[in-house]
C-alpha cells in the first residue's frame, strides 16, 4: 500500500511539472505582462523604471530560464510573491483556500444528504414515476449553466424578495463582530452554496443509482430475498451497504477539490476565494499567483484521484493496490 | 433442430438496444427536444425576417427602421435613436437587446453556433481520444506509459485559466474576431480528449485478453485492421454515450467561456454571450426577456443531450432488464 502511494506521488510530481511547464510557457508568450499593464496608464513611468520592475519580477529571463528559477523555488517550498497582493503566493493561497472551502463544504454536505437517498430511492423503484422525476431533476441540475442559475437565484432571492444579498462576503457598512459577523457571512453564502449544491447533485445521484442498480442485480440479493427477508432489510442492510463502497470512494475523492474554488460562481457572487483571485490574477498578468494557483488546483485534482483509489482499497478488502 | 428456429423471432442485439431505447420515455423526450432545437437553429433563420446583425432604430417621430431596411431614413441622422432594450412585441417576439438587435433571431443564430461548436469539438475529442487511447491500450509498454502521462497532464490542467491565457494571447497577436471561433474549438478539442482516451484504453486492455482477439492474432490479421475492425466496434456503445453527453458538456463549457467574454466573440450571437448581460444588475432586474430565453435554450438543449445519452447508456447495457 505505502509503496503504491509513494509511486503515485512520484508520478504526480512529474505530471505537475508538465502542467506547470505548459502554463508557464503559455503565460510568458503573451506580450501583455504585468509590468506593462501596471505602467501603461501612467505617463510618468520612465523606461528605466520599467526595466527595473521587469528585473524585479524576473520578466527579463528567457522562458526556460524563468521556468527553471520558478521550479527551483517550488522545490525549496517558495512559490514566489504575488504581484498584485504583494505577499508570498503560499500565504495568499492558504488564506483564500479556506474561504473557498467554507463555500464548498456546506454544498458538499447538502449534496450527500440529498443525492444519496434520492439515488437509492430511484434505483429501488426503477422505471416508476418517482424514478423518472428524480432522474429529470438530476439531469436538469447537470444541464444548468452555473452563471445562468446564479442569475435566476439573484433575480428571485436578492432583487425580488430581498432575502439574501446580491453578492459580496459581508455587509460593507456594518461593523459586525463575533457571532453577528458569522451570521452575516452565512447569509452571503446561501446563494452560492445553493448554486454549487444544485449543480453537483445530479452527478452524485446518478452515480448512486447506477451502483445501487448493479448491487440489486447481484446473486446475494436474490438469496436474501429468497430466504424471506423483508424488502427494507434487503435494500438497507444488504444492498445499501455494498453500494456504499463506490460512494465512499467518490465522496472521499471529492474532499481535496473543496479547496480549489470555482471561478465562475465565486466571480458572480464576489466571494474572495481561490477561483476569484485566480481570475483577477489571470486578467492582471500576475504570473507567480497564476502559477501557484494552477499548480495548487492541479495538485488537488491529483490528490483527489489518489485519495479515492486508496479509499477503494481501504473500504473494499477484495481490492489490492499494487 | 436447426430448422425449427423461427428466424423472424430472432432478435439481434441492435434491435434489442433499439427496443430498450424506445421504451425509455425520457430518452424519447430528449430526441424530440434535440430535433426541435436543430430545426429552430438551422431552419428557423430562413423564416426570420431579420438578420443576425440587423440593428433597429427609431426616427424622431417614433417610426422604426432597421439597418437592412432603412425605409429611406439615415441611421446617423439627427433625432434617430437605437431601438434597444425594447420589450417583447409583435415585431420583436422577445424584444431587442442592448444594441437594438432582435433577440428571437439572435437566439436561432446562437443555437447554430453552439450546436456546431458542440459537434466539431466532440468529433475532434473522439478522434484524438480513440487514436491515442487505442494506441496506448493496444501496444502497451513505453508508448502506453508516455501517452497515459500526457493524459494525466491534460486531465489536471485547469481549463478555465488555460482558456483565459489563450484568449489574451489571441488578443495580443491581434487574431481577427472571425477566426477566434476556430481557435476556441481547437483548444476545447485539445483539452477534452483525455477522458475519451482513458475510456478507450481501459476497454481495449480488457478486450485484448479475450479469446476472439487471440484468434485474430493467430489468423495473422494486420494490427491496424485488428484495431479498426475488431476492437473499436466493441468500444462503440460507450463512445456513443460519451459523445452524446459530451455534446451537452461542450455546449455548457462554451457558454461559460462566452459568459466570461473569452468564448464566441461579439458580434456573433451565442447563447452564452447573450446571457452575459446579467452582469449588469439593471438588466438582471428589469429586462428578464434579454437573458432568460438564451439561458433556457442552453438548459433545454443540454438536457436533451443528457436524456438521450442516459437512455442510450441504459439501452446498451446488457445487464439492464426490460
Amino acid at each position: 500500500m505505502w509503496q503504491y502511494i509513494v509511486r503515485r506521488i512520484c508520478i504526480g510530481v512529474v505530471v505537475l511539472m508538465g502542467v506547470s511547464m505548459i502554463i508557464y510557457g503559455l503565460i510568458r508568450t503573451a506580450p501583455g505582462d504585468y509590468v506593462s499593464t501596471l505602467t501603461s496608464s501612467n505617463p510618468e513611468v520612465t523606461q528605466e523604471m520599467v526595466d527595473r520592475l521587469n528585473e524585479l519580477y524576473g520578466l527579463n529571463d528567457s522562458i526556460p530560464e524563468g521556468y527553471a528559477k520558478w521550479a527551483a523555488g517550488v522545490f525549496r517550498g517558495d512559490l514566489g510573491d504575488s504581484f498584485i497582493e504583494q505577499k508570498p503566493v503560499a500565504e495568499v493561497l492558504s488564506s483564500k483556500m479556506w474561504i473557498s472551502f467554507w463555500m464548498a463544504f456546506p454544498a458538499y454536505i447538502l449534496q450527500i444528504l440529498i443525492a444519496i437517498p434520492l439515488g437509492i430511492l430511484s434505483a429501488t423503484k426503477q422505471y416508476s414515476k418517482i424514478d423518472y422525476a428524480v432522474t429529470t431533476i438530476a439531469l436538469m441540475g447537470m444541464s444548468l449553466p452555473s452563471f445562468f442559475f446564479a442569475a435566476i437565484l439573484q433575480r428571485i432571492f436578492a432583487q425580488g424578495l430581498g432575502w439574501f444579498p446580491l453578492s459580496g462576503m459581508k455587509t460593507a457598512r456594518m461593523d459586525y463582530e463575533g457571532f453577528a459577523l458569522m451570521l452575516d457571512m452565512a447569509k452571503h453564502l446561501v446563494l452560492p452554496v445553493m448554486v454549487l449544491t444544485v449543480l453537483g447533485i445530479g452527478g452524485l445521484m446518478r452515480y448512486c443509482r447506477t451502483n445501487m442498480l448493479e448491487v440489486l442485480n447481484e446473486d446475494y440479493i436474490r438469496t436474501a430475498r429468497a430466504k424471506g427477508l423483508s424488502e427494507s432489510k434487503v435494500v438497507y442492510k444488504h444492498a445499501f451497504r455494498n453500494t456504499l463502497i463506490p460512494i465512499v470512494t467518490i465522496l472521499g475523492g471529492m474532499i481535496p477539490g473543496l479547496f480549489s474554488g470555482s471561478m465562475i460562481t465565486e466571480g458572480i457572487f464576489g466571494i474572495d476565494g481561490i477561483g476569484n483571485t485566480a481570475l483577477t490574477a489571470l486578467r492582471g498578468g500576475d504570473i507567480p499567483y497564476i502559477m501557484g494557483s494552477t499548480l495548487f488546483m492541479a495538485a488537488l485534482t491529483l490528490v483527489g484521484t489518489l485519495v479515492s483509489d486508496v479509499l477503494y482499497g481501504v473500504v473494499d478488502p477484495r481490492v489490492r493496490l499494487k | 433442430m436447426a430448422k425449427d428456429i423461427n428466424l423472424e423471432k430472432v432478435v439481434t442485439p441492435g434491435q434489442l438496444v433499439r427496443k430498450r431505447f424506445l421504451r425509455n420515455k425520457l430518452a424519447i423526450v430528449g430526441v424530440f427536444i434535440l430535433l426541435g432545437m436543430f430545426l429552430f437553429s438551422f431552419v428557423g433563420p430562413v423564416f426570420s425576417p431579420y438578420g443576425e446583425y440587423t440593428m433597429f432604430y427609431f426616427t424622431a417621430e417614433g417610426e422604426e427602421f432597421s439597418s437592412e431596411d432603412t425605409k429611406g431614413y439615415d441611421p446617423a441622422g439627427s433625432g434617430v435613436t437605437i431601438a434597444n432594450k425594447q420589450f417583447p412585441s409583435r415585431t420583436h417576439l422577445l424584444g431587442t437587446d442592448k444594441d437594438g438587435r432582435d433577440i428571437f433571431t439572435r437566439l436561432m443564430y446562437g443555437g447554430r453556433i453552439s450546436l456546431t461548436i458542440g459537434f466539431v469539438v466532440v468529433f475532434f475529442q473522439i478522434t484524438l481520444g480513440v487514436t491515442l487511447g487505442g494506441i496506448a491500450g493496444y501496444f502497451g509498454g513505453k508508448v502506453d506509459n508516455l501517452i497515459m502521462r500526457l493524459v494525466d497532464v491534460i486531465y489536471c490542467l485547469p481549463t478555465l485559466p488555460i482558456m483565459l491565457i489563450i484568449s489574451s494571447l489571441l488578443i495580443a497577436y491581434s487574431i481577427p474576431q472571425t477566426q477566434k471561433i476556430y481557435w476556441l474549438t481547437l483548444v476545447m478539442g485539445l483539452m477534452g480528449w483525455a477522458s475519451v482516451a482513458r475510456l478507450v484504453r481501459g476497454q481495449i486492455l480488457s478486450l485484448r485478453e479475450q479469446e476472439f482477439m487471440v484468434a485474430t492474432e493467430a489468423t495473422g490479421i494486420h494490427p491496424i485492421k485488428r484495431i479498426v475492425k475488431h476492437l473499436v466496434p466493441n468500444v462503440m456503445p460507450q463512445l456513443i454515450v460519451v459523445a452524446t453527453m459530451g455534446m451537452g458538456s461542450v455546449i455548457l463549457t462554451e457558454a461559460a467561456y462566452s459568459y466570461l467574454g473569452i468564448g464566441v466573440p461579439f458580434p456573433f450571437a451565442s447563447w452564452g454571450n447573450m446571457v452575459n448581460v446579467v452582469s449588469d444588475t439593471i438588466i438582471l432586474r428589469e429586462y428578464i426577456f434579454m437573458w432568460l430565453p438564451p439561458g433556457l435554450c442552453i438548459l433545454v438543449t443540454v438536457l436533451g443531450f443528457n436524456f438521450v445519452g442516459d437512455g442510450l447508456r441504459d439501452a446498451f447495457d446488457p445487464k439492464m432488464k426490460r
